[in-house]
């Protein structure tokens, strides 16, 4: 019954999530009939292109179509590749994923002992780490602090590689299988190819990861804080156990619920951040895929892509509501 | 001593707030870095010394930090910290605005909804949660795009972005308040539920809103350069600080000033407001804070 | 004698110089024996028994002309030493099982935990023991209750298994922080039976600290009557009729009786002066 509820809103999300992307593509002041059919057509011309897209029905009409257009996965033309959005969409998606994924791992993986570390030596300079770092990552434009890395560890220390997802000699002699460039080198094995790989990721993928670290380290912070003051830590210390088996075995424990949360959540937000990363460091995904079609106003592309974002962030809250749910024993 | 009148005890109440408030180091310094972003918007015109939309291409294009030039010129031959200053009026509005469109809207959805229960709840908050749906710079970069670009449009696609956690923040302080008794006690003297809603509860979830929306006003003029920086918002010549970093992009290896300037000016601007926010939230919300 | 404490304070320095004082002198000394503190709310009972334990609060400072247990000095013991005391031969129950117990481990895991912090045993027997232990606080479906959550169970037999949980290393001092205050009138009797019935047969020496006069009675040889961070007054149960302490005879006074109805009932009046008895 809880489950039929759960895909009940669901549905209703995902629907007002279509009629939001549609309302913003009827909002567009230019006639998108002008644009199919040139401004140098004639009125009859026009007429005939907008009964073809469909413009002299109703809304709701229209909004029907749109609906059935997706659950098909249609979702349009794109003016600038005239490929299928859809298409278009599946082929960038990947290079996003493995962008987001090493930023998750990074920014999780330092993010929550970060803020384990400063909430067991609370008020000492760890502490006062974790504040910085993470007022830095609420501050810096993103954008702006990869360029500046950017500058300096490819163009004047030259550490790691620069902007694309692989240095231009390997980018046609890895085949494409999964879409993941350090999945396809290393299935390919090319280890010179995957090193290129990795030296491309690793700057994006630390920037991403930054941001993430910033927001988990402060909340892994506040949760720990909170377990560490528990009734159940005073009765572990009278046990006897060390501290060490307290912090990681209970209290972290116990945060890791609502951690994991944070995580899911944080890796949802990195979909947003990888927006301008891929911006500035040239990353064919679906980031740079929505800017481009932005730039050329081709608004099929940027609603599609807007739709399959809002798609997956729900998609992800309602998976962390779900994990939510089956880790902690009092909710079972 | 105790206060003779309502007027005094709020008199007291915001002396007692601002001296726990001031006793914050971190939080005084962000306040007083918007005190001076507002005066140098204020005082703009006599602050900047160079034109901040002309240049001289042949004479002053891509110079480095000098004792004319603080922080060099571009590559259309301007003064960067001139345009830094004139920019900070973008900056300064777009904050403004979105704060003045998003908090009113958030606030009124979150507390009708808290307030009235039933359908009128489920129907607010299903809107609410379908805008929460988007992350925020993507909805606001569709808004934008179907729009078209310029300021105004940039501002709205933003704020269009920013309610959703307000309503929902005060939807929740709303429902903690409809329990207590005095409120009970205002509906038996025969309160409306307008005025119930406007001098009772709405007062009472300010707070803690104000506190969401100053720790958001970070996040707002990130959105709002980044969407600078895609050439959405503010257009060229207009001197919107992220769009200068969009610019400064083609010369940051060789000339990395013309990125730097606008750069650092976001970044300390958001610094700003969120030690400003910090520092509110833990005078106003302490709760919230650890 | 098993505990020694002369002239105990606890006392938590504040950021604006002043300093609370939660223990303000504390003394008395411990065998086989039952000890019980008495007092109300703030009056330190708790600190004293977590300042033994050496469990009291972050930014606490304790000192004391004399803190020891079995003739060694606690206070100079380093928390290494210090902790392996805890759990093994001096140890702790707590007041609520609802929030003392790890929510997401299971309860034969929390109490083989404190057998494996402190003996070297085998997983088979340490599954064994905690079986046994549980038994003998009157748990008798052992294995299903070994497998539960502490939330899948009431309050009585979670506080049960705290005392396991704490007895388990068979401990020669028990202190036990309100054991019984968060539990229904009829479950406190059945735990206190069962703390009453481990004692004895274990010999252990136990502080019982608690706000309920009467049950202290009851239950401990002797009792301390604890205010504002101060002993007023050290009593043998039995003779309780006798106390000469105005607190004391206050809170005598307040306790209803069956046979002899008061209309109205008296209340504690607190005076000042008790502060510096």
């Amino acid at each position: 019954m809880k489950l039929l509820r759960l895909l009940a809103s669901l549905a209703l999300t995902a629907l007002g999530l279509l009629a939001v992307t549609f309302l913003i593509g009827r909002v567009v002041p230019t006639d998108p009939a002008l644009a199919v059919a040139g401004d140098r057509a004639t009125r009859e011309q026009l007429i005939e292109v907008r009964r073809q897209l469909g413009l002299d029905r109703s809304l709701y009409v229209q909004f029907g179509r749109y609906v059935a257009g997706i659950a098909r996965g249609d979702l349009g033309e794109s003016l600038l590749t005239g490929n299928s959005v859809t298409t278009d969409i599946a082929r960038v998606f990947p290079a996003t994923l493995e962008l987001a994924t090493v930023g998750i791992v990074f920014g999780a993986g330092l993010g929550i002992p970060l803020g384990v570390w400063a909430a067991v030596r609370r008020g000492r300079w760890p502490d006062q780490l974790s504040r910085v770092l993470g007022l830095v990552g609420y501050s810096a434009p993103i954008f702006w602090l990869g360029l500046t890395a950017l500058l300096l560890f490819y163009a004047k220390l030259g550490w790691v590689g620069g902007p694309g997802r692989i240095n231009v000699g390997f980018l046609y002699s890895v085949e494409p299988r999964t879409g993941l460039m350090l999945v396809d080198t290393l299935l390919a094995g090319d280890a010179e190819a995957f090193m290129s790989a990795v030296s491309h990721i690793v700057l994006p993928g630390a920037l991403l990861g930054y941001f993430s670290l910033a927001y988990i380290s402060r909340m892994a912070r506040s949760f720990m804080l909170k377990e560490l003051s528990s009734e159940y830590v005073v009765a572990a210390r009278a046990k006897g156990l060390p501290e060490r088996r307290i912090v990681w075995g209970h209290a972290l424990r116990n945060a890791a619920v609502p951690l994991l949360t944070v995580v899911a959540l944080s890796y949802a937000g990195l979909l947003e951040g990888s927006v301008l990363t891929e911006t500035v460091f040239a990353w064919p995904g679906l980031g740079q895929y929505i800017t481009h079609a932005l730039q050329s106003a081709d608004m099929n592309a940027v609603l599609g892509g807007t739709l399959v974002v809002g798609a997956i962030f729900i998609g992800i809250n309602m998976l962390s509501d779900v994990l939510y749910r089956l880790l902690d024993p009092r909710t079972k | 001593m105790t206060p003779a009148s309502r007027h005094q005890a709020a008199i007291a109440r915001v002396k007692k707030g601002w001296q726990a408030f001031a006793r914050n180091r971190l939080a005084l310094t962000g306040l007083m870095l918007i005190a001076l972003l507002a005066a140098t918007a204020l005082l703009a015109p006599w602050l900047a010394t160079f034109d901040p939309t002309q240049g001289d291409l042949q004479t002053t294009r891509l110079l480095a930090p000098s004792g004319t030039h603080w922080l060099g010129t571009d590559d259309q031959g301007r003064d960067i910290l001139s345009r830094l200053i004139w920019g900070s009026r973008i900056t300064l509005l777009i904050v403004v605005l979105v704060a003045v469109l998003a908090a009113p809207l958030g606030l009124l959805v979150g507390t009708a909804a808290g307030f009235f229960g039933g359908w009128v709840d489920a129907l607010l908050m299903r809107l609410t949660d379908i805008f929460l749906a988007f992350p925020r710079l993507i909805l606001a970069l569709a808004l934008a795009a179907a729009l078209g670009p310029g300021i105004e449009n940039a501002v709205l696609a933003i704020a269009l972005t920013a309610w959703p956690p307000y309503a929902r923040l005060a939807r929740a302080e709303t429902l903690a308040l409809r329990q207590a008794d005095y409120i009970a006690a205002v509906k038996l003297a025969g309160a409306s539920s307008s005025r119930i809603l406007l001098r009772h509860i709405m007062p009472l979830a300010l707070p803690s809103l104000i506190v969401r929306v100053t720790l958001d006003m970070a996040g707002i003029i990130l959105t709002a350069a980044g969407l600078g920086f895609l050439g959405l918002g503010a257009q060229p010549p207009s001197p919107e600080w992220g769009a200068m970093i969009a610019g400064g992009r083609a010369f940051v290896l060789d000339q990395w000033w013309v990125a730097a300037g606008p750069g650092a000016a976001i970044f300390v601007v958001s610094l700003a407001f969120n030690l400003l926010g910090d520092g509110l939230r833990d005078v106003l919300d302490p709760k919230g804070s650890e | 004698m098993m505990l020694e404490v002369r002239n105990l304070r606890v006392s938590y320095p504040q950021r604006d110089g002043r300093v609370i004082e939660a223990v303000r002198g504390v003394s008395f000394s411990l065998g086989r024996e039952r000890l019980g503190i008495v007092g109300e709310s703030g009056s330190g009972k708790s600190q004293t028994g977590r300042a033994i334990m050496g469990l009291s609060a972050a930014g606490a400072c304790i000192e004391a002309e004399a803190l020891s247990f079995d003739g060694q000095d606690l206070l100079q013991m380093n928390e290494v030493a210090r902790r392996r005391l805890r759990g093994s031969r001096l140890a702790m129950i707590l007041q609520d099982p609802k929030y003392s117990l790890n929510p997401v481990a299971r309860i034969g895991a929390q109490i083989v935990e404190t057998l494996r912090t402190h003996r070297r045993v085998s997983t088979q027997e340490a599954r064994q023991r905690m079986l046994a232990s549980l038994r003998e606080v009157g748990i008798e479906d052992a294995e299903r209750v070994a497998r539960l959550y502490p939330h899948e169970v009431s309050g009585g037999m979670g506080q049960r298994v705290m005392i396991a949980m704490m007895t388990i290393c068979e401990p020669e001092l028990l202190i036990a922080d309100e054991p019984t205050s968060a539990l229904d009138v009829t479950v406190q009797l059945q735990v206190l039976a069962v703390l009453d019935r481990l004692v004895r047969e274990r010999g252990m020496g136990l502080v019982f600290v608690s706000h309920d006069l009467r049950l202290v009675a009851s239950f401990c040889d002797r009792i301390l009557i604890m205010y504002a961070g101060r002993v007023v007054e050290t009593l043998d149960s039995g003779r309780l009729h006798e106390a000469r302490h105005p607190y004391t005879r206050g809170l005598l006074d307040c306790l209803p009786r069956l046979d002899a109805p008061r209309h109205p009932l008296p209340t504690l009046q607190r005076e000042e002066a008790w502060r510096h008895a």
